[in-house]
């Protein structure tokens, strides 16, 4: 290790040397190195993301080529019944999933907190079991123990004395039935990411607290709570983006049904665009979907940080 | 302290309250159980005789456990060949993956260059777009592949990468979070490190390529384990550009195979642990990065 930092001029040498329009050995390789990944994102995200606005202009379907309509796409969707039925349904959805994730996820975090608590790793790794096992894989499990007849979970309310339920095949019990399973399914990645944010709080202030007589109620209110604030915001965030597009259980337990019980605006997307093979509508109902999503974070963002120095 | 135990569980700073420990590993081990019983019931239905199924209240245990409903998933089923296009795909984009995010990671942190803070945003905001909302075009960009699939040069007239491997790769491949993933880890290298292989002559692929990537297999690994379970259970693209019965993925194959024939739930539960073993072992040997990888970025797998 004889050699000694370079002077600072040296990592960009030849910019002065007026090749090219003084581009620097460094740009050059910065161009080819970002070039796979610009490319790959201009086709796959960029182009698509912006085209869609306009495909939502057109009556495009894959069989007859794109005819301008203007905003017929969205005069039509305020007459769809169905459209706001399934927002009904995913704001149902969204709402009955969000709360049980966030209390149950920092629940489980400062349980698993702990440093004490032995198996607490065990604890972790099966909690988070379900988030790397696909949606699909996961509604087969459940749909066969909401399974009215000879489901598990009809077969222990049995058990014990209860009625069987029939859970999916309900109108009322539809959509709870499906958010208890992602409830199931998602707490241990909520856990995971308060344990992250659990881990940068200094010991050193809940020490302090103590010193003052704070109880450990107060403690979690004024000290826990505040500073997983951030956390909690990104979670929030996270999850309500995802919960508006729940999709893969909807398809592949209730189809929608019964009675268009459960199906949500993902749901409406793939049936107008793939089966009907409406595109331009589908895909004015993807960006009703695109503004709703921006709005409810930037709202999110707004409430969050409301009196924090942001 | 006169606080009774059940309100300490407020306070991570709970040091020697074993009476909170006595209320806290039965709650923790209810919930653990309840989190396993779903994955064990399907093993269980799937290592059933199908004479076994409809006995009412169902045997939890059997003496004459079997194989047949995995073997009668496999070939008539059709899981076989799913699983090999799962693992064709799977694989496939977690190499590109690697190689594309790494190589604009490494320039986004390491190298200078004028607009690198422009295409950084860019990168940062595609990253925030939903995927749905380009679901459509990128449906009809895929179709439209020129010289792919019976399509001329301006890629009319035929399918393009529809129902293909390259379909269901390509569109997968580049994403933000990988980037800004791998980007904050060659932040926290030294500087001097390549400085010293500039001034030895290499080239700035060579520093990328000998001395910097061989430091970072750690963010490597997390990369790779989430961008294979991230395609392994993706769902929604194989369902939209998969026509064909043998180009399925597994996720895809397990969907359908319920929609298709009348359950049989032996069978189906068998299709549905081939599908869900490969990410879970993956998960179990390598946990500790996956825990890395969350804390690191959020993201949820």
């Amino acid at each position: 290790m004889s050699i000694t930092a370079p002077a600072r001029g040296e990592s960009r040498p030849d910019r002065k040397k007026g090749k090219g329009f003084g581009i620097t050995r460094q740009e050059r390789a910065a161009a080819l190195f970002i070039l796979p990944l610009m490319v790959l994102l201009t086709v796959f995200w960029i182009v698509p993301s912006l085209s869609s606005l306009f495909f939502s202009l057109t009556n495009y379907s894959v069989v007859s080529a794109a005819r301008w309509v203007g905003p017929e796409n969205y005069l039509r969707l305020v007459d769809d019944w169905l459209f706001w039925r399934s927002l009904l349904n995913s704001a149902y959805f969204t709402v009955g999933n969000i709360p049980l994730l966030l209390v149950c996820g920092m629940a489980l975090a400062i349980a698993l907190n702990s440093a004490r608590l032995r198996l607490r790793y065990l604890y972790r790794v099966v909690f988070y079991l379900p988030l790397v096992t696909s949606s699909i894989a996961l509604s087969m499990v459940w749909l066969w123990l909401f399974d009215p007849h000879l489901g598990l979970l009809n077969l222990l309310l049995n058990a014990v004395g209860l009625p069987s339920q029939p859970w999916l095949q309900s109108t009322q019990q539809a959509m709870p039935s499906i958010i208890f399973m992602s409830v199931w399914g998602g707490v241990g990645g909520t856990m995971l990411i308060y344990l992250a944010g659990l881990q940068g709080i200094s010991e050193q202030i809940y020490e302090a607290a103590q010193v003052d007589g704070a109880t450990p109620w107060q403690s979690f209110f004024h000290i826990t709570l505040p500073l997983l604030r951030p956390v909690t915001l990104y979670v929030l965030v996270t999850s309500i983006i995802g919960s508006f597009q729940i999709f893969g259980p909807i398809y592949a337990m209730t189809q929608g049904g019964p009675a268009f019980a459960t199906t949500t605006i993902v749901h409406q997307i793939y049936i107008n665009g793939f089966r009907y093979f409406n595109m331009g509508y589908a895909a004015a109902q993807s960006w009703i979907l695109f503004l709703l999503l921006l709005g409810l974070s930037i709202a999110n963002l707004r409430l969050m940080t409301r009196g924090l120095d942001v | 302290m006169t606080i009774p135990a059940h309100v300490e569980i407020a306070s991570p700073n709970w040091r020697s309250q074993t009476g909170l420990y006595l209320f806290l590993y039965p709650v923790l081990s209810l919930v653990a159980v309840s989190m396993l019983i779903p994955f064990l019931w399907m093993f269980l239905t799937a290592l059933k005789p199908q004479a076994d199924m409809f006995q009412v209240p169902p045997l939890i245990f059997t003496l004459s456990y079997t194989m047949e409903n995995f073997t009668r998933a496999w070939t008539r089923g059709n899981f076989d060949r799913f699983l090999a296009n799962s693992m064709v795909v799977s694989t496939s984009i977690t190499i590109l993956n690697l190689m594309v995010t790494s190589l604009a990671g490494y320039a986004f942190a390491r190298l200078q260059w004028r607009l690198r803070e422009v295409f950084f945003v860019i990168v940062l905001s595609v990253m925030m777009l939903p995927g749905l909302i380009a679901l459509i075009p990128t449906f009809l960009i895929v179709k439209a592949v020129p010289l792919a699939g019976g399509n001329n040069l301006l890629g009319q007239n035929g399918t393009g990468w529809l129902d293909s491997f390259p379909g269901l790769i390509f569109p997968l491949v580049g994403s933000g979070f990988y980037v800004f993933l791998l980007r904050q880890f060659f932040l926290t290298l030294p500087k001097e490190l390549e400085d010293a292989a500039r001034i030895d002559g290499s080239s700035e692929f060579n520093v990328f390529w000998r001395i910097i990537l061989p430091l970072c297999k750690p963010a490597l690994a997390v990369v790779a384990l989430f961008s294979f379970q991230f395609s392994w259970n993706d769902f929604l693209w194989p369902l939209v550009i998969i026509q064909s019965d043998r180009m399925r993925t597994v996720q895809l194959g397990l969907a359908l195979f319920r929609t298709q024939t009348q359950i049989n739930w032996g069978v189906l539960m068998a299709g549905t642990a081939i599908a869900t073993i490969p990410t879970v072992i993956l998960f179990l040997s390598f946990q500790q990065y996956f825990v890395r990888g969350i804390a690191l970025t959020g993201i949820k797998g």
